[in-house]
């Protein structure tokens, strides 16, 4: 959608009919001051923060108020020295969080995305009650997820089942799915359903007249149309679980190996004042999620352009 | 995206008259009940909350409708072993600042994104995008260091300065979708007619401007609002611990045993002034957020 929005710029010309060279560095001029603002606060509150964890990463923890360069010595820590147990346990638990909440929240998005874009009646209500689980805080969804989940809890009693959710690895990793897709899953189907409120009504009804069934429809139609806005909510919802701490925090606090990427940085860096091999954590962090939002955008986009020159 | 400007898709389900009774019913009896799964889905757990608040011994009473509702959870909140009324004024403060920061720096850089034209635009809207997704941690320790440094744990500016990191991208997000759909050549016209440029940005630009403006505020604040993690970090007592904090610091009488009617009750409190800015705001903050494509 950034695109969009660039290109929109482009054909909208600027305020004056006259668009000579001289206007467009003026133009360009202003815009440039303009962001400036923009650029001076973000480079203080995120580029310095971010050179700062690589240069106390690269450094030893002061043990006598002292700090040394160390190289890559925290890496090697963190991947296959001491660290390794309790980083690899977290990575591999954040990846399968990943795997499997999006997959899900996809799912179950695009279905209400669906019936949404068909409701004409309720729809304000049911949009009103979408925006619900979002406005919501995840510290307080934590809590309340929680609650649900005790052992006498409302979650039991509706399933009439007899599971200790917070006192195992899986049941907890199912218990963060839950309360996680629960909060963003109606999110997704908002983004989805803007994307299929672009499809124009006539390119069903000349499916229709052309003999298409409504499976054709949604598969030859719908998805290929809807894919991009997908993407988008795929990319989003994939960035933002990586880098998952609230929810895990509150519910399970890391108990039965339910540490995320996130949650082990915080404690290394602030609990256990260990800035340096805290910072090491949070960039391997930053490093994965800038890898996989990369690989996943270019797997996505280059099937988006196959699907295409294939219709 | 311009999902607002495209007209409200032609009826499809306009079916011939002819067409059976019986395939009406099995195909908009189908439709309610995903509408009805839909609402039941999103609202019950925030139903359960609100009912949990309300009984006096949640964990014994687990009924769908509290028996003899009370109100003695929402006093607990405010008692003075929670004193939530400290945290509801810091959030207030943190996430207005916050936004009203955001916002009077983030209108300069939306309005030259939604309507100048320079070489860079797609990048400078790249990079604001990987800033609206930045994984807070990455920050955190230095961000902690440097307020620690200066002594300012436990006080507002951590906060609200490290908010900005995330809060910033967001506003220009929605704000440059907001901008981009705006009628600007209303502010010509208003010049033809005789408007001096102060009339004509008075009287045509700001109305016009506001409603955008006010929508992104309304997401950036709540973005602000819900943030745990940062607030967590910079603050250690009741005088600048926002509510997501305090909420997940409530203790009660034991140790060991949470008071979830508390908890609930601080959760009402804190979830309920929201969800009727978004039932009053709901179809413009879905446009900020859909045409942004940013979470809050």
């Amino acid at each position: 959608m950034a695109t969009e929005t660039v290109r929109r710029g482009r054909v909208r010309r600027g305020p004056g009919p006259a668009q000579t060279s001289e206007g467009a560095r003026a133009e360009a001029r202003l815009a440039f001051w303009l962001l400036i603002p923009t650029g001076i606060v973000l480079a203080v509150i995120i580029a310095y923060p971010v050179v700062r964890a690589i240069w106390l990463s690269l450094h030893s923890d002061a043990r006598f108020g002292t700090s040394r360069f160390v190289g890559l010595d925290n890496y090697i820590r963190a991947f296959t020295g001491t660290g390794a147990d309790a980083f690899w346990s977290a990575f591999v638990f954040t990846t399968q969080l990943t795997i499997v909440t999006v997959i899900l929240e996809l799912v179950i998005g695009f279905a209400m995305a669906l019936i949404m874009n068909k409701a004409f009646r309720g729809r304000g209500l049911v949009r009103a009650s979408v925006l619900v689980p979002w406005a919501i805080p995840t510290a307080v969804a934590a809590k309340l997820w929680e609650w649900n989940f005790t052992p006498d809890g409302v979650v039991n009693q509706v399933f009439n089942t007899n599971i200790l959710w917070t006192a195992s690895h899986w049941s907890s990793f199912w218990a963060i799915v839950i309360a996680d897709t629960w909060k963003t899953a109606p999110f997704i189907a908002l983004l989805v359903l803007a994307g299929l409120q672009i499809i124009p009504g006539e390119v069903y009804e000349a499916a229709k007249v052309d003999g298409a069934t409504a499976l054709q429809s949604f598969r030859r139609i719908t998805l290929p149309l809807v894919k991009s806005a997908v993407i988008v909510a795929l990319l989003f919802r994939m960035l933002d679980v990586l880098r998952i701490f609230d929810l895990p925090f509150i519910l399970t606090n890391g108990a039965n190996n339910t540490e995320t990427l996130s949650t082990i940085a915080y404690k290394e860096a602030i609990q256990q004042v260990h800035p340096s091999y805290g910072s090491t954590l949070s960039t391997i962090t930053f490093v994965y999620i800038i890898i996989a939002a990369f690989l996943v955008n270019s797997l996505a986009r280059a099937d988006v352009v196959k699907t295409a020159s294939r219709g | 995206m311009a999902t607002t400007t495209a007209p409200p898709r032609p009826a499809v389900d306009a079916r011939p008259a002819s067409r059976p009774r019986r395939g009406w019913l099995r195909e908009n009896g189908l439709l309610l009940l995903g509408v009805a799964f839909i609402i039941i889905y999103c609202l019950a757990p925030f139903y359960w909350m609100i009912v949990s608040s309300l009984k006096a011994n949640p964990l014994l009473d687990q009924s769908l409708w509290p028996q003899d509702p009370t109100l003695v959870n929402y006093q607990e909140v405010f008692s003075g072993e929670n004193n939530f009324q400290y945290a509801l004024r810091n959030s207030v403060i943190i996430a207005g600042t916050t936004t009203i920061l955001a916002l009077l720096i983030g209108v300069f850089a939306a309005y030259a994104l939604a309507r100048l034209n320079f070489r860079s635009k797609k990048l400078v809207l790249g990079v604001i995008l990987a800033a609206a997704m930045f994984p807070l941690i990455a920050l955190l320790t230095p961000l902690f260091q440097l307020f620690s440094n200066l002594g300012w744990i436990d006080t507002y500016p951590p906060m609200i300065i490290s908010n900005i990191s995330f809060t910033l991208p967001l506003a220009i997000y929605v704000l440059t979708s907001f901008f981009s759909e705006m009628p600007w050549e209303l502010e010509m016209a208003a010049k033809v007619d005789g408007a001096t440029p102060g009339q004509a940005f008075r009287k045509v630009i700001i109305p016009l401007a506001a409603p955008g403006v006010f929508t992104s505020a309304i997401i950036v604040f709540i973005a602000a609002w819900n943030e745990f993690l940062i607030a967590y970090t910079m603050t250690q007592t009741l005088a600048a611990e926002p509510v997501t904090v305090a909420i997940a610091k409530f203790t009660g009488v034991s140790r060991f045993e949470q008071p979830f009617g508390t908890i609930m009750a601080a959760g009402v409190l804190v979830t309920i002034p929201l969800v009727i800015v978004v039932l009053i705001f709901q179809r413009r903050i879905v446009t900020g957020l859909t045409a942004g494509g940013v979470k809050g």
